[in-house]
C-alpha cells in the first residue's frame, strides 16, 4: 500500500507568526475598513476640531497668546522637565480609548468614557489668563465646561470637602516619568468649593481643536485664579475626599507650594518674587493681579483667611 | 611630548580657534533670534543660555591648572586669560538681561531682590567679583600688581565659580541635574587643587626636616 506522503508548503506560503497571531484583528480592521468606506468622509475624517460657544461672560480684555506659543512653551514634567521637551515628547501620549474614573465621596462613583464625558454638557470658549508659578503668563481660548456640571452629576456626600485629580502615570507613554523629579502620579486637589466655582473649567480642546497632547489631552481642569501647576492634566481619575490631599508639588516643595496657590503678588514664592510676570510675547514685564485678575469673582471663597499662612 | 608643549605658530593658531568657538554660544543666539528659533520666552532663553555659558567657560578656565599638573599640558595656561575673559563677557550678557529687561535699571528693586532673593544674594557678588580680575588682566597689571600679589587676587575667581554654582542651584525650580553636574565638577576641579597644595606642603616640610637633619 503507497504511504501518503503530504507535500510539503513552501516557504512562501506560511503564514508569519506575527500576522498569525494578529488575525482577529486583521478581520476587524478589514471589516471596520469597509463599513467606514459605506460611509460620509465627515465622520472618520481624522478630525481634531472641536467646537465651543463662546462664552462672554468669560473673557479679559488682553491679547490672545499665539497657538504656537500656547503649544509649544509648556511645564508638563511627565514628558521632561524643559519648557519644549512636552511638544517634542508628548507624541506617544495615547488619548484614545480614555475614561475617567470618578470616586470616594459620591453618591454616584462612576467611570466616565471620555466621550459621554464631553457630552455631559455644552462645550463653551472661555479666553482665560494662565499665570504659571515661574513669573510668565498667557491668554489662552480653552474650550470646555464648568467642572461643576460633573459635580453635580455624581452628587458629592456631605464628606465631600475635597477633590483630588489623579493624572496618567504611564512611563511608556509619558518618558519623563522614568525620573522621579515629581512624585508620580501627578496629584492635584482643590476644596469642594473651589471645584464647584463656575470659573473652574473640564477643558478639552483650545483655540477651536482638541488638547493638544502637551497642553494635557484629552482632559484637563484649568482654574484661572491659581498658578498653573494646580491645573491636573491628562486627568484619569477624580476622587472626592473628607482630607486635604496631599499633590505632588506639595510633596516636592512643601515650604514652597502651598496646596492653595492662588496667584497672589503680594506673597511671594519662597525664592523669588510673585509681584510681576512676563506675558510671553511682551518684553518688560507687567504686574501680576490679585487672585490673576479674578478678584471678584473668587475673593469671596476666602474671606477671613491668612493668605500668606495658607499660601 | 606633542601635546605637552606646543610651537609658537601652532598655539597662535589655536588662540584663534579657542576666540571663534567662544562665540560659537552668542552667534547661535543670534542666530535663534533671526530665525525665530528662540523660543516663546526669548528673555529667559537669553537669560538662561547666557548664564550657563559663563559657568561653563568658568569651569574651562579653572581646569587648565589641574590638566598642567595631571598631564603636564603647559599650553593651555597661554589660552586662560581668553577663557576667563569670556567667561566675564557672558557673565555682563547675563547681568545685562537681568539689569535691562527685567529690572529695567528700577535700583530700588534690585536691592530689595539681593537683599530679598537668596539665589541673586549669592549671583550678584559673585559677577561683581570678576570685575576687578577681568580690569587686571592686562600683562601692565600683572607687572604692576607683581606675580605673588596678581596670584593671590586671581584666587577669587573660586568665589565666583563657587557662587555661581550656588546661584543655578538655589534658582531651578525642581530639576537639578545641571546644578548638581556644574556643582561636582567645581568640586572635583577645587578637591585637585587642596590635593596638590597639600602635597607640596608635606614636600616643602620633607625638605626642610632634611635640611634640618643635615646640620
Amino acid at each position: 500500500m503507497p504511504v501518503y506522503k503530504p507535500t510539503p508548503i513552501p516557504a512562501s506560503e506560511i503564514t508569519p507568526r506575527p500576522l498569525f497571531n494578529d488575525r482577529r484583528r486583521f478581520m476587524q480592521i478589514a471589516a471596520g475598513a469597509s463599513l467606514a468606506a459605506l460611509l460620509p468622509p465627515s465622520v472618520w475624517a481624522a478630525d481634531n476640531k472641536l467646537a465651543g460657544v463662546k462664552n462672554p461672560a468669560y473673557t479679559v480684555p488682553e491679547e490672545l497668546t499665539p497657538y504656537k506659543d500656547v503649544t509649544s512653551y509648556n511645564n508638563f514634567y511627565e514628558f521632561g522637565t524643559g519648557k519644549d521637551d512636552p511638544a517634542k515628547n508628548a507624541g506617544g501620549l495615547k488619548t484614545r480609548p480614555w475614561t475617567v474614573t470618578v470616586e470616594g465621596e459620591v453618591k454616584k462613583p462612576q467611570v466616565f468614557d471620555l466621550d459621554t464625558l464631553m457630552k455631559m454638557a455644552a462645550i463653551e470658549e472661555r479666553i482665560y489668563r494662565l499665570r504659571c508659578v515661574e513669573a510668565w503668563s498667557m491668554v489662552v481660548p480653552w474650550l470646555g465646561f464648568s467642572l461643576a456640571e460633573l459635580i453635580k452629576q455624581v452628587q458629592p456626600t456631605g464628606k465631600a470637602k475635597f477633590v483630588e485629580f489623579i493624572s496618567l502615570n504611564d512611563a511608556s507613554q509619558m518618558p519623563g516619568q522614568q525620573t522621579s523629579v515629581l512624585a508620580w502620579p501627578y496629584r492635584e486637589g482643590l476644596r469642594i468649593d473651589e471645584a464647584m466655582h463656575p470659573l473652574t473649567l473640564l477643558t478639552f480642546g483650545l483655540y477651536g481643536e482638541l488638547l493638544p497632547n502637551q497642553n494635557g489631552a484629552p482632559v484637563r481642569v484649568v482654574v484661572p485664579w491659581k498658578y498653573g501647576f494646580k491645573s491636573a492634566k491628562s486627568i484619569v481619575g477624580i476622587r472626592f475626599a473628607e482630607q486635604q490631599p496631599v499633590t505632588s508639588w506639595m510633596l516636592a516643595g512643601p515650604s514652597e507650594y502651598g496646596f492653595y496657590s492662588n496667584v497672589n503678588p503680594t506673597v511671594d514664592h519662597a525664592r523669588w518674587s510673585q509681584a510681576k510676570e512676563r506675558r510671553i510675547g511682551e518684553f518688560f514685564r507687567r504686574k501680576t493681579l490679585m487672585f490673576n485678575g479674578y478678584e471678584q469673582e473668587v475673593a469671596a471663597l476666602y474671606t477671613g483667611m491668612d493668605l500668606k499662612a495658607n499660601f | 611630548m606633542a601635546l605637552k608643549n606646543l610651537n609658537n605658530q601652532t598655539l597662535a593658531w589655536s588662540k584663534r580657534g579657542v576666540f571663534l568657538l567662544a562665540l560659537v554660544p552668542l552667534g547661535n543666539l543670534a542666530v535663534a533670534g533671526f530665525t525665530d528659533g528662540l523660543g516663546a520666552n526669548p528673555i529667559e532663553k537669553i537669560t538662561r543660555s547666557t548664564g550657563y555659558w559663563t559657568l561653563t567657560l568658568l569651569m574651562i578656565t579653572l581646569a587648565i591648572t589641574p590638566l598642567r599638573r595631571l598631564a603636564g599640558w603647559q599650553w593651555p595656561v597661554r589660552l586662560r586669560r581668553m577663557l576667563g575673559l569670556f567667561a566675564f563677557f557672558y557673565g555682563c550678557l547675563h547681568f545685562s538681561m537681568y539689569l535691562v529687561v527685567d529690572q529695567f535699571f528700577d535700583w530700588e528693586g534690585i536691592a530689595k531682590d539681593i537683599i530679598k532673593r537668596p539665589y541673586i544674594t549669592v549671583g550678584f557678588p559673585s559677577f561683581v567679583l570678576m570685575l576687578p580680575l577681568a580690569i587686571t588682566s592686562s600683562d601692565g597689571m600683572i607687572r604692576r600688581l607683581g606675580g605673588k600679589r596678581w596670584r593671590q587676587l586671581h584666587r577669587l575667581a573660586y568665589i565666583c565659580a563657587i557662587g555661581g554654582v550656588v546661584h543655578y542651584w538655589w534658582l531651578v525650580k525642581k530639576d537639578l541635574t545641571n546644578p548638581i553636574t556644574f556643582a561636582a565638577l567645581l568640586s572635583v576641579l577645587l578637591g585637585l587643587r587642596l590635593f596638590y597644595a597639600a602635597k607640596d606642603a608635606l614636600k616643602r616640610r620633607g625638605k626642610a626636616d632634611t635640611g634640618a637633619a643635615s646640620h
